[in-house]
């Protein structure tokens, strides 16, 4: 891997984004309208208090996901892919690349939504909210790391949009959203442990709802960071420059 | 100058799904001369240069080139590559791509402007490549190739859907370029820009049916022009095949 190289390959994502100011202007505001639309809707109850935090990590995680997949599957099948497997680009070079140009665009996409959620829809966060940040852009990496490593198994757009159902929708179901996962029959519960989803999921409602559990907040975060670190290893696995 | 041949390959096989596409081909392209690869769409022309870049995963023989084993390493900044879609970001300028792809070999930065001149791209350079006509977008992408100014270049159709003006400036490049000591192996399916290289390789059904230079191959064949001649040569192929059978 080559520092350099790995921020080019960042810096020409990032250029090709900001040659596309609707896909800019959708990543970074529909989250907040997302969690306002919630926030309206539970307006007479009290469950967008332990909704919102949730929601936080859901939505950078679902569009990070969807926009990383599409773009590395389009560089696969334009040929882009293939040429710079033939010159002196690593694989982690391309992958980090990836990784380091969306997770940027994943933190102000998360500041924007922790800031919209606290100050106009008036979650309360009992815990730290730079640790709220800190977990909401974990999510959004994943997000982009799940999406990359997806795209190497898609062969079409539209496999890859199906892969959203396959791998997101699942670990939202069994992610403690809609009831406790401690209130889960024992299979899907220890299932559910194993889903990286989850983690952030019990991190995001920890920080909003205990102040005193900044520990636990930050192993649930180093988990999800490890999943994300085996998503981008993986995904540079599944880059071949021979292929057949 | 190095008289080692730029590419030598020896008994080279390709599989791709469940169907032979070169069958132990024996190849040898010289140095510092125009070879263009002809034949029709589908006769392995492209798996044959993806083979040369090392993209192609090959079922047996041996590829190598500048002395080196296909695909290595130090290869990937000596030898310039054109995909047959032309691969560029379409959301990227002309000049974004060419800095990109320049940071990624390590080509000095004035390599940019340099190669723009030669594809004649000027007026175009600050245009978003998507916005570019078909001609232009693949232009753009042999201007990347040529960054770097590498010793050998493998030129996938670089010239499809080129008005007559812009392939005679093209060839005319290339071959100022071999006239510098580059090797060029560029292919085509159209059959009258074989006389404009220094030499043949006519390839069909994954064989190749000729290997010398355009007046040899007019001689050979007692034809008049590249068509005729490569009709010729696949009616011999039959019959011989006919009388085999």
């Amino acid at each position: 891997m080559n520092p350099r190289l790995t921020l080019a390959t960042s810096a020409r994502v990032l250029a090709q984004i900001r040659h596309d100011p609707r896909t800019v202007a959708l990543l970074l505001l529909v989250p907040s309208l997302l969690i306002g639309l919630m926030a309206w809707i539970f307006v007479n109850t009290k469950e967008f208090e332990t909704i919102g935090p949730a929601l936080l990590g859901l939505f950078p995680f679902i569009i990070m996901f969807l926009i990383t997949s599409i773009t590395t599957l389009r560089e696969r099948r334009s040929g882009t892919l293939e040429r710079l497997m033939t010159m002196p680009l690593g694989k982690f070079d391309f992958i980090v690349g990836y990784t380091l140009a969306f997770g940027l665009l994943a933190i102000i996409q998360s500041l924007i939504a922790v800031g919209y959620a606290v100050w106009v829809c008036g979650l309360t966060i009992s815990g730290n909210v730079w640790l709220l940040i800190l977990v909401a852009v974990a999510n959004a990496v994943l997000g982009t790391t799940l999406g990359l490593f997806a795209s190497a198994f898609a062969a079409t757009e539209f496999q890859v949009v199906q892969f959203m159902p396959a791998l997101v929708f699942p670990q939202i179901l069994l992610g403690g959203i809609f009831i406790p996962r401690s209130q889960m029959p024992d299979v899907l519960r220890s299932i559910s442990d194993w889903l990286p989803l989850s983690h952030s999921i019990e991190a995001l409602q920890k920080v909003t709802m205990d102040s005193g559990a900044s520990g636990t907040v930050l192993r649930e975060v180093g988990i999800v960071a490890l999943w994300a670190v085996g998503f981008v290893i993986v995904g540079s696995l599944t880059l071949r420059r021979r292929t057949e | 100058m190095n008289s080692t041949p730029a590419i030598v390959i020896t008994g080279l096989r390709v599989r791709r799904g469940k169907l032979d596409v070169l069958h132990n081909l024996d190849i040898q392209v010289p140095r510092g001369q125009v070879v263009g690869l002809l034949g029709p769409s589908g006769s392995g022309k492209s798996t044959l240069m993806r083979s040369i870049v090392g993209a192609q995963r090959i079922a047996a023989g041996t590829v190598t080139v500048l002395g080196s084993p296909a695909g290595t390493p130090a290869l990937r900044r000596r030898i310039g590559y054109v995909t047959q879609s032309p691969s560029v970001y379409e959301d990227l300028t002309v000049t974004q791509n060419l800095q990109y792809f320049a940071r990624v070999i390590g080509a000095p930065r004035s390599d940019t402007d340099r190669v723009v001149q030669e594809v004649d791209l000027g007026p175009q350079s600050k245009q978003l490549v998507g916005n570019l006509s078909g001609g232009q977008l693949s232009r753009v992408s042999l201007a990347v190739a040529l960054l770097g100014s590498p010793e050998l270049l493998v030129l996938d159709e670089p010239t499809v859907g080129l008005d007559p003006v812009l392939r005679r400036d093209l060839w005319k490049l290339f071959a100022s370029l071999a006239s510098r000591g580059v090797s060029l192996l560029v292919s085509s399916h159209v059959m009258d820009e074989a006389t404009r290289c220094d030499r043949i390789l006519l390839l069909h059904d994954g064989e190749v049916l000729a290997d010398e230079t355009p007046a040899e191959l007019l001689d050979r064949t007692k034809t008049s022009d590249a068509d005729d001649a490569f009709l010729a040569l696949i009616a011999q192929t039959q019959k011989k095949s006919g009388a085999a059978a």
